[in-house]
């Protein structure tokens, strides 16, 4: 187990260097930071100072190494853009998405996998063709127009919710909050349930699949020629099969949820990272795209990990050998 | 000698298409008793394709030639509300210009940008798929690390990025032509990992099969073993993959546009066109957002239904 957990460590640990690279390499390749930086007029003296000051002359490894010493300790730069630190920009908008994000997430699995389950068990019934049909215009549903209809129908026709920005929310120090106040509360419904609802219809559809397979397998088959009560078959043997191999996927949507936050948060104006990062993408700001993608690859990756270990902790046989399940 | 091998090579083929004919013809059979929906979906998607390919010929007005504009007509709703005019069908935007037919020529730049798109990735992914599966060993496993790699982030911000970075890298009056290339590179890349992953684990378990010892045994190239022997052999999933991945890359492309760094103004998609409606949405112009909309969740919906049909269809192992 623990050499399973090592594995998995470095393994995320790669993947994050990886991606590290990857935003490195867009400050190296894509235009000259330096022009950002000096005067129209520089000569090429001054500019060649400043590239001295700044280290950029020295090797491409020793800088990398440099950068990823100093987001290690969160320091990301200077926006282009906004000219402010990269690291306050983002922590300051970490807690809209992360909430909403939290949200999003149970939604999606504490309806979405007892609907699979349903739909799975009881796959001739009415109720679940009907489910499924739904599930089906839920995953073809794009995240921005499931907003703007819920926005349109509860905050334009019927004025019940509003339909833009987080309400009032509470500073706890380093976080902002919109769980305490009654108008944060009602800010976060729309949002949320726009976050959730592909991402639902998709778990829906998974842990389906998932049972079906389950349920046609032969230990299914000879526990019930054994005689066993069928709650037992279904909730002793057939639910806990299910959900092992699904929760890999189930994991990477809630990933998704990070990335998908982007379209809520424009659609809603919600001030979290992913409305921080699209104005980055329009505006070619680029220490604010490198340091989302590095947070969101740590984000991933700490999802990940944590379902690669619940699973290894549930299914011995993954100990030993890495193992994905991952697919439509 | 010369004889033998054509005739298992031709025997593979005549085999492949009858046989997969046959299970087409037959599924389609069961389907039209079984499922209504999944023929009104046929349909649907059929007529998608059609009005893309006919678009200029199709829509009421042309809604690229500025000369045409009336602002007299701004802001008309459809026909059948008061002001509504049948000239309008779906009432016009703020500019004049009338509803169905940007819908018309929406979905056809929707329709081109995904197609090419998820193309590009099938054909990328098959070819990576079935190399990594005949070569094995170091090559295999570093490409399909890297096809891990960007499994485990989301599509949509894969492309984001590549298209961000694709938007910076390219000069700003090379903008308006670059962006629906890049748009499309973007989504076949974010579109190729499944595909790979698919055709490189069905490649390795027909390599072992008899009929690809045989050919190689009769000394075919190892090129033409891959691409008439064992492709047509591992061509279903493929097929159902890239049906759903159509539908993926229509919702991807509409979401870009609709976020602004999709396809220039200049070439409206249906995400494009809700964009715009989107700021008529709260003054009360509902059917500039809501009849784009229904046209791109028609499309994705209908995409989506006829490839869980084929998947039924052709019945093959996907994960």
């Amino acid at each position: 187990m623990l050499a399973f957990v090592a594995q998995r460590i470095a393994q995320t640990g790669l993947v994050m260097l990886t991606v590290a690279f990857v935003a490195f390499a867009m400050f190296h390749f894509i235009g000259d930071p330096i022009n950002n930086m000096v005067s129209q007029d520089a000569t090429a003296e001054q500019r060649e100072q400043v590239r001295r000051h700044l280290g950029l002359d020295d090797p491409f490894p020793l800088q990398f190494a440099y950068f990823i010493s100093n987001a290690v300790h969160g320091d990301f730069g200077v926006s282009y853009r906004l000219s402010l630190p990269v690291g306050a920009l983002i922590a300051e908008r970490l807690p809209a998405t992360l909430e909403l994000v939290f949200v999003a997430a149970s939604i999606a699995l504490l309806v979405g996998m007892p609907l699979g389950v349903y739909t799975g068990l009881y796959r001739r019934g009415v109720v679940s063709r009907l489910l499924l049909g739904l599930t089906l215009v839920g995953i073809s549903l794009p995240t921005f127009l499931t907003g703007l209809i819920l926005i349109l129908i509860f905050s334009l026709w019927l004025g019940w919710l509003p339909s833009f920005g987080r309400g009032e929310v509470v500073d706890l120090g380093i976080w902002s909050t919109g769980f305490l106040t009654a108008s944060g509360r009602r800010a976060l419904v729309l949002p949320s349930i726009t976050l959730a609802l592909f991402q639902l219809a998709l778990i829906t559809r998974l842990v389906r699949a998932g049972m079906l397979e389950v349920l046609g397998s032969d230990y299914i088959r000879f526990a019930r020629a054994r005689g066993l009560p069928n709650r037992l078959v279904l909730f002793g043997h057939a639910l806990k099969n299910t959900l092992v191999p699904v929760m890999t996927n189930v994991g990477l949507q809630i990933g998704a949820l990070i990335a998908f936050a982007i379209i809520t948060e424009t659609v809603f104006q919600w001030p979290g990272m992913g409305l921080l990062f699209l104005q980055a993408i329009r505006f070619a700001d680029i220490p604010v795209m490198a340091a989302y993608l590095m947070l969101t690859a740590l984000l991933f990756g700490v999802i990940n990990l944590a379902v690669d270990l619940l699973y290894g902790a549930i299914d011995p046989r993954v100990r030993g050998e890495s193992s994905h399940h991952k697919g439509s | 000698m010369a004889n033998a091998r054509t005739r298992i090579a031709g025997g593979t083929r005549t085999r492949f298409s009858a046989h997969l004919g046959r299970r087409l013809v037959r599924g389609c059979a069961d389907q039209l008793i079984d499922s209504p929906a999944t023929v009104v979906a046929l349909l649907l998607a059929f007529g998608f394709c059609t009005m893309a390919v006919f678009a200029p010929w199709l829509a009421p007005h042309d809604t690229s030639d500025v000369g045409t504009l009336d602002l007299m007509q701004a802001l008309r709703p459809p026909v059948w509300l008061e002001g509504g005019d049948w000239a309008y069908l779906l009432g016009t935007d703020d500019q004049g210009r009338d509803m169905l037919s940007g819908i018309i020529f929406g979905a056809r730049t929707s329709l081109l940008v995904s197609g090419v798109a998820v193309l590009l990735a099938t054909l990328l992914g098959t070819a990576v798929g079935l190399f990594c599966g005949w070569v094995g060993g170091r090559p295999d496993a570093v490409l399909m690390r890297i096809a891990e790699v960007q499994l485990s982030f989301p599509a949509i911000l894969i492309v984001l990025l590549i298209d961000g970075l694709g938007r910076t890298a390219v000069s700003t009056d090379l903008h308006n032509v670059a962006a629906v290339p890049v748009l499309i590179i973007a989504i076949a890349l974010s579109n190729w990992v499944q595909i790979a992953r698919t055709v490189r684990g069905s490649s390795m378990a027909e390599k072992n099969k008899e009929y690809v010892q045989a050919a190689r045994v009769l000394g075919i190239h190892p090129a033409a073993i891959l691409l008439r022997h064992i492709l047509p052999n591992i061509f279903a999933p493929v097929l159902v993959i890239a049906t759903l991945g159509i539908a993926g890359a229509i919702l991807t492309e509409a979401t870009l546009s609709f976020l602004g760094v999709g396809v220039p103004p200049t070439q409206p998609s249906l995400g494009t066109l809700i964009r715009f409606g989107n700021n008529f949405l709260i003054s009360g112009e509902w059917w500039m957002t809501v009849f784009p909309g229904l046209a791109l969740v028609l499309l994705a919906l209908s995409v989506n239904i006829v490839g869980d049909w084929l998947r039924d269809v052709l019945n093959p192992k996907l994960s």
